[in-house]
């Protein structure tokens, strides 16, 4: 295989967020088509780096600096396929947050890298985030999931709240609801009419998935 | 203090985990990032007393960076011993020094019930059961909402649970779960109520209050405004981070110690700004997050590590400690929970922390069991016993006796014996029946937790309060609800 893709291969594996944007300018320049560095460098990087996440050779971290040098990479990617009118396949758009009164941040922050290493387009609202926030989120990005995540016994009503908001602005059938954080449970996520429930963040990846019929990543 | 608590008092044994040069460096880096990076204070009321008082303030990003000599003046003025009351004086709490204290976990969100053993959401009833059952429990000193009552109203839960525990004991009552300015004014007018008006509360404190910073160097506008409102009214107020190694703080132990420091003597040098000579305490329960799951769940030697090097840090400052030990991220009362929880109790209480929380709760915090509860007390009665260390003197070196009873023969029959084997510590859920027993009715310490559990929930009644503060309590909690 080319001595540059490989490199982006390598740079990928490591989490090299800089160099990779480098790298894939690179490779444009001397002629790769978007989709050949893509499909044979960056998609096969990222599985092997979930692989070996998967059986314990590698912890969160390298898959969150691998999950951003990908981001950094398709930064560089996008503007270029869409001038060429190539068509990204994503496995869906997602907005997630934590709800407002909520400042818990972490396992929403797992849940997005986890989507987003998954081939999803995330739109990362962060915390304490307002219904009206989400709802309008919804609305501009066109997203089909929308992950509302809680950590408060206090706060998880605020989940119902967003999806009545949803309801009210009449897109509530555009996109599948999950729902996550310590006191929520499938009954709560039941009781409020969201579609769907996960206990950690690779649950959350499978039930999106399960919820929009994805196969395979990106 | 009455002897209707047990504590561990001014332990013989110590273990040192940090030099004083290493403290001193801790301390140094600390003030440097103090001074240099900064914390986050999204609150325009303390940025106001921060910046009234020296601190640099950048409005936009709400950072204040304080200069470390500004720092140093303020911490100084905090009280470095003061006492945690009961509404019984028996249970009164001085937080001296020489005694370490073991409350119960905090805010969990689910309960194994004690009867059915259904795990389920937990309820204000739960919130008062637990309350009853640490009541009688010498090893339980002070409460800490050990549940969320999730069956009350979202704006006043946090004075529901706090009126649930008044309701049923006199030790000392300590919460997690109020963090915003108008429901705390509410808790302080029910903890004036109890301590007889706004001026005993301050010299009886029946309630204190703890709020968390958000690492790294971050904190919450709705906790900050809560504590400052709690500490004008005299409550202790302490800030606890929980930056996690790897995550929300540095993967190392050093770099997360700095973090946490920055973070809760950022707010503790607020209180001080806001209300100098206010009683404050240094709050922590950092941990290392799980690198497969990203879970937060305490345990494992981080936490051990931090147990003991938090408390030579608070130590440092001159401030009271309250530890968050037991904390474990065990589904059940099993090895996992009795191995993690009796080391960082070790850890923390062998520096002499003052305070230590965790008693009762699984799962990272979340699960309370009444098992676990009764388990961690007798883990908690076993480190007293052996923090207490070795007596050393003519009396129990024993020579006398050792000559009398002389090669052969045993010590049974003497008096000696009899005088002192009391003093020997005394099982009560550890299994040291023959195997022919056990095998019989292969049971054990979580049957006879269990057991003990069900028999106080049946038979102690708690220490109700008297009808005319029960309807006052009440009556504030109705006010909360009705100007929500
Ligand atoms: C969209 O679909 C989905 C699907 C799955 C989803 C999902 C969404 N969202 C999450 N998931 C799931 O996937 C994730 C990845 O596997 C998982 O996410 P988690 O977030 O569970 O897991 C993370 C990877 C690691 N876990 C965590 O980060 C949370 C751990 C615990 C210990 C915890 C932490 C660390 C913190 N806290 Co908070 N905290 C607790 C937590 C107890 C616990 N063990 O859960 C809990 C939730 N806190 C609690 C409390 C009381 C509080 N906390 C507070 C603050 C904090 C810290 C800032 C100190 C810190 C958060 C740091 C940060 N930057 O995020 C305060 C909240 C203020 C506010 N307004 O929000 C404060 C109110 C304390 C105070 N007085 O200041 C308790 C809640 C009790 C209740 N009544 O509800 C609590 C159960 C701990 C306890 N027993 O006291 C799954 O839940």
């Amino acid at each position: 295989m080319d001595e540059i893709l490989q490199k982006i291969i390598s740079a990928l594996d490591e989490g090299e967020d800089e160099q990779i944007s480098l790298l894939v300018r690179q490779a444009l320049a001397i002629g790769f088509e978007p989709m050949t560095i893509l499909e044979n460098a960056l998609v096969p990087a990222m599985t092997r780096v979930g692989e070996k996440f998967a059986c314990g050779e590698y912890f969160l971290p390298n898959l969150i600096v691998s999950a951003e040098a990908m981001k950094q990479a398709m930064f560089v990617l996008e503007p270029v396929m869409r001038q060429r009118q190539q068509m990204l396949k994503r496995a869906g758009v997602a907005v997630i947050g934590t709800v407002q009164g909520d400042i818990h941040e972490i396992g929403k922050t797992l849940v997005g890298t986890m989507l987003s290493v998954n081939g999803f387009e995330v739109h990362d609202l962060g915390v304490d985030v307002t219904p009206e926030k989400f709802v309008s989120a919804v609305a501009e990005t066109g997203a089909n999931l929308l992950g509302l995540s809680a950590l408060l016994t206090t706060t998880m009503t605020v989940q119902r709240d967003v999806i009545q908001k949803l309801e009210d602005a009449g897109i509530r059938e555009q996109v599948k609801v999950i729902v996550g954080g310590a006191p929520v449970t499938r009954a709560w996520a039941d009781e409020i009419g969201a579609d769907g429930y996960a206990e950690d963040a690779i649950g959350a990846v499978e039930i999106a998935r399960r919820l929009l019929d994805v196969e395979g990543i990106i | 203090m009455s002897q209707k608590i047990l504590s561990a008092i001014d332990p013989k044994l110590r273990v040192s985990v940090l030099s004083e040069d290493e403290i001193r460096r801790i301390h140094t880096a600390t003030m440097d990032v103090l001074e240099t990076i900064g914390v986050r204070f999204p609150s325009e009321k303390a940025l106001n007393i921060l910046e009234a008082h020296g601190a640099q303030v950048d409005r936009e990003t709400m950072i204040a960076k304080i200069p470390g000599v500004i720092a140093e003046e303020h911490l100084s003025r905090a009280p470095s011993t003061y006492t945690l009351c009961g509404l019984e004086p028996d249970f009164d709490l001085p937080l001296d020094g020489s005694h370490s204290y073991l409350g119960t976990d905090g805010c969990g969100v689910e309960i194994i019930d004690a009867f059915t053993q259904e795990k389920r959401p937990s309820t204000k009833r739960d919130v008062s059961d637990v309350g009853r059952v640490a009541d009688a429990l010498p090893e339980i000193a002070f409460h800490w909402v050990p549940l969320s009552a999730q069956d009350c109203p979202v704006e006043s839960r946090g004075l529901h649970e706090l009126d649930a525990i008044w309701n049923v004991s006199g030790k000392h009552l300590q919460t997690e779960s109020i963090v915003s300015e108008r429901e705390m004014r509410f808790a302080v007018e029910m903890a004036a109520l109890l301590a007889g008006g706004r001026e005993a509360l301050r010299r009886r404190p029946v309630l204190s209050i703890m709020q968390c910073t958000i690492s790294p160097l971050c904190h919450d506008a709705g906790s900050l405004e809560a504590a400052l409102v709690a500490a004008e009214a005299g409550l202790p107020v302490g800030f606890m981070t929980m930056a996690s190694c790897a995550s929300t703080g540095p993967a190392t132990l050093a770099g997360n110690l700095v973090v946490g420091n920055v973070e809760v003597l950022s707010a503790l040098v607020l209180l001080q700004m806001a209300y100098p000579g206010c009683p404050v305490y240094y709050a922590a329960a950092q941990t290392a997050t799980d690198l497969r799951t990203g879970a937060y769940t305490g345990g494992g030697p981080a936490d051990y590590l931090f147990g003991a090097a938090t408390n030579l840090l608070a130590d440092f400052y001159r401030l009271p400690l309250s530890m968050g030990a037991f904390a474990t991220g065990a589904k059940q009362p099993d090895w996992q929970a009795g191995v993690d929880n009796s080391l960082s109790a070790f850890m923390a209480a062998s520096t002499g922390a003052d305070m230590l929380l965790g008693a009762g709760l699984l799962h990272g915090s979340r699960i309370f069991s009444y098992e676990e509860l009764l388990m961690d007390s007798e883990i908690w009665n076993m480190l007293c016993a052996t923090l207490r260390g070795i007596v050393v003197d003519d009396e129990t070196l024993a020579l006398e006796v050792i000559r009398q009873v002389g090669p052969g023969g045993h010590y049974l029959a003497h008096r000696h014996t009899l005088k002192h084997m009391r003093e020997l510590w005394q099982p009560t859920l550890m299994d040291r029946r023959p195997y022919s027993v056990w095998e019989e009715k292969r049971d054990g310490a979580r049957e006879w937790a269990r057991e003990k559990a069900q028999k106080i929930l049946r038979e102690h009644p708690g220490r109700p309060l008297e009808d005319g503060l029960r309807s006052e309590l009440m009556k504030i909690i109705a006010l909360a609800e009705q100007l929500s």
